[in-house]
């Protein structure tokens, strides 16, 4: 039996890897944010360190870029004493579908113990995982997961309201292509919330309605009867590839402003993985707004992953 | 001095012997099957009791010679083709350079001549450089022996092209092969469009980026009244409209291939690149259909669409990979088991779908039948051997197969074409 910083035992968790959420059940979500709780008050500390993967070596493997994900990480592992790596495999054309096999057997053969990976590629952890045996925790993988996040909103929910199941909860924007909104199906339907997808229809995809979740069109709809909006960023990318006639328009249907959230209920939250498109998605004035949490989701992050980062280092089944 | 191959149990896709027989093969041609043959003069083959089969043909491959040997040539193709039991097989067109003129077609045959072992029949493209552009020169093409056309890897997108093509093809009696795509409706997608590619977030090809084509091309040889044959069939859809036309009189013929009816979408979760193919694999309905439609003779043929790729190519993101998976080593176990052992469909029937209607379809008018006169091609196959797919003991150059490790019933014992032993299975 583990034993949590408080001395309580706590769960052992035994799964070597965090690849998809789809593969938790709700017991180890739970653990998760369980641990996350314990891990959150380090970084309101003076020293903002504990010892707990020292000597613990953990390679951030970015083949996409990022900053927020990356750091949160870093400073996650760090906070627990680990020693850090950052590996950014260029995205020239040439490296472009490079071995990532081969890439991280290199890495592996000097004996880390955890590698975050984040590829464009949906999959890729999961294929280090079979090789590997250091401990693979995904940071998103193409379209498909970023189990981390899903985890750091949840825990967020829970903290401002008090509970997760029962709770509804809309998710806006282009579900299609988000590893957030499929994350957040899977940990949100496990923990008993009522799940909305909401967005143009050409953005939401084929047989949604089999993850749990309800699908609407509607807006305004959405907003009146929804306890949480949460807003997915707009790639400008959509216009180009016919998927939306125009981000105008976009805009103005789906964006969240002070006037569409005069319907709101009162203590609505809102939130956003991050990074916002201002002026599309969402506004100005409502990021920075009463009702938004995002930037406690980010202070959230890095506790969700530093009990990531410790919960699978403990583990001893490879 | 000629082959007998003794106690065999011929099987022809009209009838199978109910007692054993002795084939003799010389110069090439069967001459004569009858019981207790005399042997003098000839090498004799005791097959005991074992299935006599006419050479099957796989009319859908990749050879990938010229321009990627590294992932396969005609000669280690050849030879992987004979272990599948396949004495006549046809070459893709999609090659560095495209088959698209006598030149090249001549070296493709020039090659498989030189290699020997099985019939390598060049498959010509349809459009020059198979740009989809400017037709070939079908004449030249069919002259230097090309037995059809396709430009597989892609459909002939315009549909005015795609309409002079078989109008220009219609007194040449020279069979076009469609692969049924709309390109623009795939929109670079790596899976079936449904519940699978949600959950796993990768992009998804709907399914009418195939029937739409299937439609498109049903009308077109309705119209100018013109035979069409269609590739790797992969949905209910497309089954339900190719039976329709053949109702309705229009010349179509299809094949499916044995990925079609043995896996699906939901085999992808593993984001294994050997299930990434296209047509994708796609859900248990279309599994079903294809079943039906062999059973029920809508679907004429089946092809492996053999596609080698190399280690290095496949091991990558599931989006990355390309497509295609190898097939001819796989095939008759996969059709053993998958179908004939579980009454899907009968061994007469497996005979028609891998070797007379393929052998009717592209006019090779001395194959596909076990009879006197017809060519010496044979497969001799063992139904119960049951055996493990192993990468190890492929033939083929590449070794990207889902298969691999599944055990499968059935198992070719031996090949010969043109009346030479060109595979025989050892224990």
């Amino acid at each position: 039996m583990m034993r949590s910083l408080y001395g309580k035992e706590i769960n052992k968790w035994i799964k070597n890897d965090l690849l998809d959420l789809q593969d938790l059940d709700r017991s180890e979500i739970e653990l998760i944010l369980e641990t996350a709780t314990a891990f959150k008050e380090i970084s309101t500390r003076d020293i903002k360190k504990v010892p707990a993967l020292r000597g613990k070596t953990v390679v951030l493997l970015f083949f996409e870029p990022s900053t927020r994900t990356r750091t949160s990480f870093e400073l996650a592992a760090k906070r627990l004493s680990a020693d850090t790596i950052n590996i950014a495999p260029s995205s020239s054309s040439l490296s472009k579908g490079e071995s990532i096999l081969d890439t991280a057997r290199n890495i592996e053969a000097m004996n880390v113990d955890i590698i975050v990976v984040r590829h464009q590629c949906a999959g890729v952890p999961d294929i280090l995982a079979r090789y590997l045996s250091a401990s693979v925790i995904n940071a998103g993988d193409g379209m498909r997961a970023h189990p981390t996040q899903a985890l750091l909103d949840v825990f967020t929910i829970r903290e401002r309201l008090g509970k997760i199941e029962g709770v509804n909860i809309a998710i806006i924007g282009d579900i299609l292509h988000s590893r957030v909104a499929r994350s957040n199906i899977h940990a949100l339907t496990k923990l008993g919330a009522n799940v909305t997808a909401c967005g143009p229809a050409t953005l939401v995809p084929v047989g949604i309605e089999r993850l749990g979740v309800d699908v609407c069109y509607d807006v305004d709809k959405v907003i009146r009867e929804n306890d949480v909006l949460m807003i997915l960023r707009i790639q400008k990318e959509r216009q180009k590839s016919y998927f939306l006639p125009s981000l105008r328009e976009y805009a103005k249907v789906f964006g969240i402003n002070k006037q569409r959230l005069r319907q709101a209920k009162e203590d609505v939250l809102i939130m956003h993985p991050g990074p916002t498109n201002r002026g599309l998605e969402l506004s100005a004035d409502v990021a920075d707004g009463e009702y938004s949490v995002i930037l406690e989701q980010v202070t959230n992050g890095v506790a969700i992953r530093m009990a990531v980062l410790y919960l699978l280092s403990g583990s001893h089944t490879k | 001095m000629g082959i007998i191959i003794k106690n065999g149990i011929i099987v022809n896709s009209d009838d199978i012997a109910d007692s054993t027989s002795d084939i003799l093969l010389e110069h090439g041609k069967i001459i004569r099957i009858s019981r207790r043959m005399k042997t003098t003069g000839h090498d004799v083959i005791d097959v005991a009791g074992k299935l006599v089969l006419p050479g099957l043909i796989d009319c859908h491959v990749h050879l990938r010679q010229p321009g990627r040997e590294d992932k396969e040539t005609i000669e280690t193709g050849a030879m992987a083709a004979a272990k599948g039991g396949f004495t006549t097989i046809m070459c893709m067109p999609n090659t560095t350079p495209v088959l698209d003129n006598e030149m090249i077609i001549e070296a493709v045959k020039k090659e498989a001549a030189r290699v020997g072992v099985v019939n390598v029949l060049p498959v010509g493209s349809i459009t020059k450089g198979m740009k989809g552009e400017q037709l070939t020169d079908m004449y030249e093409l069919r002259a230097a022996g090309c037995v059809a056309l396709s430009d597989d890897g892609r459909c002939v997108f315009n549909s005015q092209l795609m309409y002079l093509a078989m109008q220009y093809a219609k007194p040449l009696g020279l069979l076009l092969v469609e692969h049924c795509q709309d390109e623009f409706l795939s929109n670079n997608a790596v899976m079936n469009e449904g519940f699978y590619s949600t959950l796993l977030g990768l992009k998804g090809d709907p399914a009418v980026a195939e029937t739409v084509i299937v439609a498109r091309d049903i009308e077109l040889a309705r119209y100018l009244d013109v035979k069409i044959h269609f590739q790797h069939i992969s949905l209910n859809r497309s089954v339900e409209l190719i039976s329709r036309a053949k109702q309705d009189g229009v010349k179509v013929t299809a094949e499916a291939c044995p990925h079609h009816f043995t896996l699906t979408d939901k085999d992808v979760s593993s984001f294994d690149t050997n299930t990434k193919v296209y047509p994708p694999l796609r859900t248990d309905e279309d599994v079903d259909a294809i079943k039906k439609g062999l059973q029920n003779g809508v679907i004429d043929c089946i092809a492996s669409d053999h596609a080698p790729h190399t280690v290095e190519e496949k091991e990558k993101g599931f989006a990355e990979a390309p497509f295609g998976m190898i097939g001819l080593e796989t095939s008759l176990g996969l059709v053993m088991t998958e179908l004939v052992d579980k009454g899907i469909i009968s061994l007469t029937q497996m005979v028609d779908k891998m070797s007379t209607s393929p052998a009717r379809i592209f006019g090779l008018e001395t194959k596909g039948v076990v009879k006197e006169g017809y060519d010496a091609d044979i497969t001799i196959i063992d139904p119960e051997a049951e055996w493990e797919v192993k990468a190890e003991e492929f033939m083929s150059k590449s070794k990207n197969s889902p298969f691999i490790g599944r055990r499968l019933k059935g198992k070719v014992d031996m090949t010969i074409c043109k009346g030479k032993v060109v595979y025989r299975d050892y224990i």
